[in-house]
């Protein structure tokens, strides 16, 4: 029995949409955390710090986003921890969007000229002072544009938790396109939400970028 | 026990605001300072100067460990710097530096900049930060300025500013790395007039600087340096006049003094 794709086939989708929102929260607030570490790690000056961050950073990067779900998603099984798939997508989601990030924000801070950190130390100021008072403020402006931009590849990246199992907005598609068999109906449907909830972002980037560039020419 | 208080004091007054022993400094393969020797005492005011990649920079950076050193003693008012890192920020708390590139915070206005550093370093309260900081930029003759940022200031004014925001640290030395030579020529005399006025009234200087007008005006001794060596030193009617050494007289023939 083939269903017809109706409004109750097209709210199922959309009401996936607050899934797809909650994991790309997670993992990003959970990123910015980790991020910042692995930033801070990387630029700082004991080498233990700075290879161990390189080391997570190169795995991440260098590996598919979806392996790491299957890592994280089987593995834990295999090791007999029980792990649905929601804990899963967003451990796994959260690693990779730390090392992402932590990769763009070291760039961030390493483009702060290396004066400003020379004339906090030389009034007497300690490491943390330095960060959270001369250094972070300022790569900050500078990493708003890349942040957001990382943000909305973390949004369509949650896609992929539909592989293993968990519902939203891509695994709510694929459900329906079981029941109803009209691909390219359901999945214009999901497509164009993506596209809702990416496009803001992408302009938001777009015109912090073009403002930071004309307060630099000023 | 006052015997030995007071003698104990005399010594400290006696005790020079630096002093470098065989200071041995290397960027990986490049030796950059060579055994350098260097006494500055007390109210005292050094100018160093000497062609790039003399090592003047490096020098002065040594004081404040800006540059780690390979080998020697730093003696920074009493206090062993080469000693491990605790002594370093104990050091720099009482050493004011001024760069060349001015290095003001640019996301902080001009009063901003002059508080931070006695609110989080020496713990002062906001106020008694501001009413410092106002002092300081009357001082450098730009008190209309504080509520602005960097970027709108002028060259010479943001070096005034850089002088007020080490001084608000209330400093016992205070180091110049070539405070003028990002400046446009007419904002240059703005800013050695403020570094003369500072002389004035005591202060321990150390200035790598080519102003050798402020030299001879300033300076109890002027250092010549060379290749990662102190060539020659000395009061700065001799060194003018009567340079010993070869490549003394080569470099002052150069910048035509």
């Amino acid at each position: 029995m083939i269903r017809a794709f109706g409004p109750n086939e097209f709210l199922f989708i959309v009401m996936a949409v607050q899934w797809t929102i909650a994991l790309s929260a997670v993992a990003f607030a959970g990123g910015a955390v980790g991020g910042l570490l692995i930033a801070l790690a990387r630029t700082s000056k004991p080498r233990v710090l700075r290879y161990s961050a390189l080391v997570f950073i190169r795995i991440f990067q260098g590996t598919p986003l979806l392996m790491q779900l299957f890592l994280v998603f089987f593995g834990l099984n295999i090791f007999g921890i029980g792990i649905n798939p929601w804990i899963a997508a967003a451990i796994a989601l959260t690693l990779h969007a730390s090392a992402f990030l932590g990769e763009i924000w070291r760039g961030c801070i390493e483009a702060v000229p290396s004066g400003q950190s020379e004339a906090a130390w030389a009034l007497g100021l300690g490491y943390r002072d330095t960060m959270t008072s001369i250094v972070l403020p300022q790569a900050a402006r500078i990493a708003v544009a890349p942040t957001v931009g990382f943000l909305v590849q973390l949004i369509k990246g949650t896609s992929l938790a539909s592989i293993i199992g968990f519902v939203e907005m891509t695994r709510a598609g694929q459900i329906i396109n079981n029941a109803t068999f009209a691909p390219l109906t359901v999945f214009s449907v999901v497509a164009l939400l993506y596209f809702i909830l990416c496009w803001p972002l992408s302009m938001l980037a777009r015109s912090v970028e073009l403002r930071f560039a004309a307060a630099n020419r000023r | 026990m006052t015997a030995i208080a007071a003698d104990t004091q005399v010594r400290i007054d006696e005790m020079p605001a630096v002093r470098m022993v065989g200071v041995d400094k290397w960027y990986a393969t490049y030796h950059a300072l060579k055994s350098v020797d260097l006494e500055v005492a007390r109210g005292e005011k050094i100018v160093v100067c000497g062609p790039s990649g003399s090592g003047k920079s490096t020098l002065i950076r040594c004081i404040n460990q800006l540059e780690p050193v390979q080998g020697g003693t730093i003696i920074v008012d009493g206090i062993e710097l080469t000693a491990g890192p605790k002594f370093v920020e104990q050091v720099r708390r009482d050493v004011g530096m001024v760069f060349q590139q001015f290095n003001l915070f640019p996301h902080m206005t001009i009063l901003q900049n002059c508080m931070l550093a006695p609110m989080k370093v020496r713990g002062v309260s906001r106020a008694e930060a501001e009413a410092t900081a106002r002092k300081y930029l009357e001082r450098v003759r730009i008190p209309e300025q504080a509520d602005k940022f960097p970027a709108q200031l002028s060259g010479g004014q943001q070096q005034r500013v850089a002088i007020a925001r080490a001084l608000c640290m209330n400093p016992k030395i205070m180091l110049f790395d070539e405070p003028t030579s990002a400046l446009d020529p007419e904002m240059v005399n703005e800013v050695l007039d403020t570094m003369i006025d500072l002389a004035q009234e005591g202060m321990t200087m150390i200035v790598v600087t080519h102003e050798m007008g402020f030299a001879r005006k300033v300076a109890d001794r002027v250092v010549f340096m060379d290749n990662g060596e102190i060539v020659e030193m000395g009061e700065p009617e001799a060194f003018f006049s009567n340079p010993q050494q070869e490549r003394t007289r080569n470099f002052l023939g150069q910048i035509g003094h």
